[in-house]
């Protein structure tokens, strides 16, 4: 060992996205092994190939350890109460109808609490870009049953296997009518950056599964393993189907998992849909809403 | 047995004890612990029950009404935003004149999101006809979950049973857990008379016309008339059977004190420590614990305490443009009492969200109340607008 003091002057490093994150809130609260981060790594990569332009974007957050992402973005964001991103963003939508707003939240939020505001938006095909990550439990309070654990997967509050059956995620946003019904796991980070772009893109109701580990809670009850444990688990099950029927790709317990773009269709938004209802029945006394006029 | 629990374990083995059939809940911090081990004690047959996590609070308490409507014992817990999302449920299960208990560890309401104490959220569910218990240790915790449960069935109105987030919830104490066989001598299996039973057909929830809405509201009060004394009768009871009993209002050495401390919750204890020391110093001073709440035990309060000089209301909670709600009610208490028996009272705001209350905070306050030296109404440890812009800045 040498020992001489080196002293060099380094120039002053920094990861080119860390201007997308509030620096001042991190540390952030996610656990080694957990996928939330490689999630939001996916998005901002995604947002700084496409050069989003960040005055146009709003992040809605329900509650729970994904609805933290709200908090860790450097855009316009929103940590909203439990289960009401989805009607908190619909509002922000059509205040600004120039926005494009972005649902970041996790399966508790979205599909317990907040399940009725996810398949209405679906239905109404309110242009929303939901991203759920899933990590089969409730992980800001422990890690109880939620309506995505997997049938025999160990819960605090199915302390000997969980006996409900989960929701099919992507088959529930296709049947309400998403038009871009996307699943990836945090190991294909690729393919997750990709699909973020799609949705970033695509007009209408999107809806992106995102599977990722929870190492405290979901994988240490059920001995699992840790985070890398989880993510060989995703390497080795996953299959790409795109186009897939959206009915064979519910989970099971560390069965295979069904990953690709299920469903890409287009279907008028809502506000378009309601411009065209009014614009037939009142002919040019009706100005449609949220859209501008040349001049 | 003697055991050393957390105030949510207590809450969940008063429920165990109380023989609850059915369970229906949500996860919130800082109440999850106690449904959980709810879920345990089912999973392991030490409750019969049936225990379902439902998908919401608004769920959780509709499925404790069904359930009671069809006669069982029920029970569920919550917190702060929970508590906020049953609100339209709340009002229907005192309504429906049904016997629910309810644990709630209080907890501040967002925004900003916090997750530490203060009793906003209970109270402001003080209007809706549920009867409200704040404890101050875990042991008094596990006791009222069950002298609830003997109350609430005997006047047919829910109960909400308040404990601190944290300073209570999370803390663990020795708790005599009682026998079961001693429990259910003093809780006999619910009958209630008027339950959806297919031998006798019934419609429940029908729509009433003005002239019988009244007759229905004015039974919820007859109901709350009839409880301050069933609670007075069953906390005797089961200070007979287990040599502990609370009481309506809890006092300490208020006896021949010149100023008195008044508050609920944990505070009280603390509380405590601040009278002994300040007695030290000569200070004669005495803290009163409002236990029950509603009923409202307004003429307890008056007996205790008429005759001192002064009252110093600690609320760890607001009613904006207002100010706290234990101080309002405390006036309210006190107002008819004859003016030279009529302490002087003043209010002090303190704790929300959580900060710390400490017993050095509580000899200040009723140090400067001795002296005379606190406005009617004060909040205490707070920036003021201009501090906090420059904290802020200075954080960053």
């Amino acid at each position: 060992m040498s020992s001489l003091a080196v002293n060099v002057e380094l120039p002053e490093l920094q990861n080119p996205l860390m201007p997308y994150l509030r620096q001042d809130r991190i540390p952030h609260i996610w656990c080694p092994g957990c996928g939330i981060g490689t999630s939001l790594n996916a998005f901002i990569r995604a947002l700084d190939e496409m050069q989003f332009d960040l005055n146009k974007l709003a992040v809605v957050s329900g509650i729970g350890c994904t609805g933290r992402v709200a908090g860790y973005l450097n855009v316009d964001s929103f940590h909203t109460t439990h289960g009401r991103a989805i009607p908190f963003a619909t509002g922000l939508k059509l205040g600004n109808p120039d926005l494009k707003v972005v649902v970041y939240s996790g399966d508790g939020d979205l599909f317990a609490i907040g399940g009725n505001h996810f398949i209405h938006a679906a239905r109404r095909n309110m242009d929303l870009f939901v991203v759920c990550v899933n990590n089969f439990t409730y992980g800001m309070t422990g890690g109880q049953v939620a309506p995505t654990t997997p049938l025999g997967a160990t819960q605090t509050t199915m302390p000997y296997g969980n006996f409900e059956p989960p929701f099919n995620l992507p088959y529930l946003a296709d049947s309400c009518g998403a038009v871009y019904v996307a699943r990836w796991t945090v190991y294909h980070v690729r393919q997750l950056t990709r699909a973020f772009k799609e949705g970033l893109s695509k007009k209408g109701f999107v809806f992106l599964e995102v599977l990722s580990p929870c190492p405290t809670l979901y994988s240490r009850r059920n001995r699992l393993g840790d985070g890398v444990e989880q993510l060989k688990y995703y390497k080795e099950k996953s299959v790409v189907k795109n186009g897939a029927d959206t009915r064979d790709v519910g989970l099971s317990f560390q069965g295979d998992i069904v990953v690709g773009t299920f469903v890409n269709r287009e279907r008028p938004t809502w506000l378009e849909a309601m411009n065209e209802h009014f614009s037939q029945r009142f002919g040019d006394r009706y100005q449609p809403y949220g859209v501008h006029r040349e001049d | 047995m003697k055991s050393v629990i957390k105030g949510n374990s207590a809450v969940a083995h008063g429920v165990r004890l109380a023989r609850a059939q059915v369970i229906a809940a949500y996860p919130i911090t800082p109440q999850t612990s106690i449904i959980e081990d709810l879920a345990s004690f089912v999973a392991q047959g030490q409750l019969r029950a049936t225990f379902v996590k439902v998908e919401s609070e608004h769920s959780a308490l509709a499925a404790c009404i069904g359930a009671a409507s069809a006669g069982a014992r029920v029970f569920t817990a919550t917190s702060a935003q929970g508590l906020a999302l049953m609100h339209e449920l709340i009002h229907w299960a005192a309504g429906a004149r049904l016997p629910i208990v309810l644990a709630d560890v209080n907890r501040a309401m967002a925004p900003g999101w916090s997750i530490w104490t203060d009793q906003n959220d209970t109270l402001s569910q003080r209007d809706t006809g549920w009867m409200q218990v704040y404890c101050a240790s875990s042991q008094e915790v596990l006791d009222s979950v069950v002298q609830a449960y003997k109350v609430s069935e005997k006047v047919l109105l829910p109960t909400m049973i308040v404990l601190d987030a944290f300073f209570l919830s999370h803390t663990h104490e020795v708790v005599d857990i009682p026998e079961q066989e001693l429990v259910d001598r003093f809780l006999p299996p619910l009958d209630l008379p008027l339950k959806l039973d297919i031998q006798r057909p019934g419609a429940f929830g029908n729509l009433v016309f003005p002239d019988r809405y009244m007759e229905f509201r004015y039974k919820i009060e007859l109901a709350h008339r009839e409880a301050l004394e069933v609670w007075r009768q069953v906390d005797e009871e089961w200070g007979r059977l287990t040599g502990r009993s609370y009481g309506l209002v809890d006092s300490y050495k208020v006896e021949d004190a010149d100023t008195v401390l008044l508050t609920a919750g944990t505070p009280a204890s603390t509380a405590r420590v601040a009278v002994d020391r300040l007695r030290e110093e000569g200070l004669a001073v005495g803290v009163v614990r409002l236990r029950v709440f509603r009923p409202f035990p307004g003429a307890d309060l008056a007996r205790v305490l008429a005759g001192r000089r002064r009252v110093v209301v600690l609320d760890r909670n607001c009613s904006y443009g207002h100010h706290g709600i234990f101080h309002q009610e405390t006036k309210s208490a006190l107002y008819d009492l004859p003016e030279r028996r009529r302490p002087q009272l003043v209010g002090v705001i303190a704790g929300l969200g959580g900060r710390d209350i400490t017993a050095g905070d509580i000899a200040a306050i009723l140090r400067k109340a001795s002296h005379g030296e606190l406005a009617p109404v004060s909040w205490w440890n707070v920036l003021q607008p201009e501090e906090e812009l420059e904290a802020a800045v200075a954080c960053k």
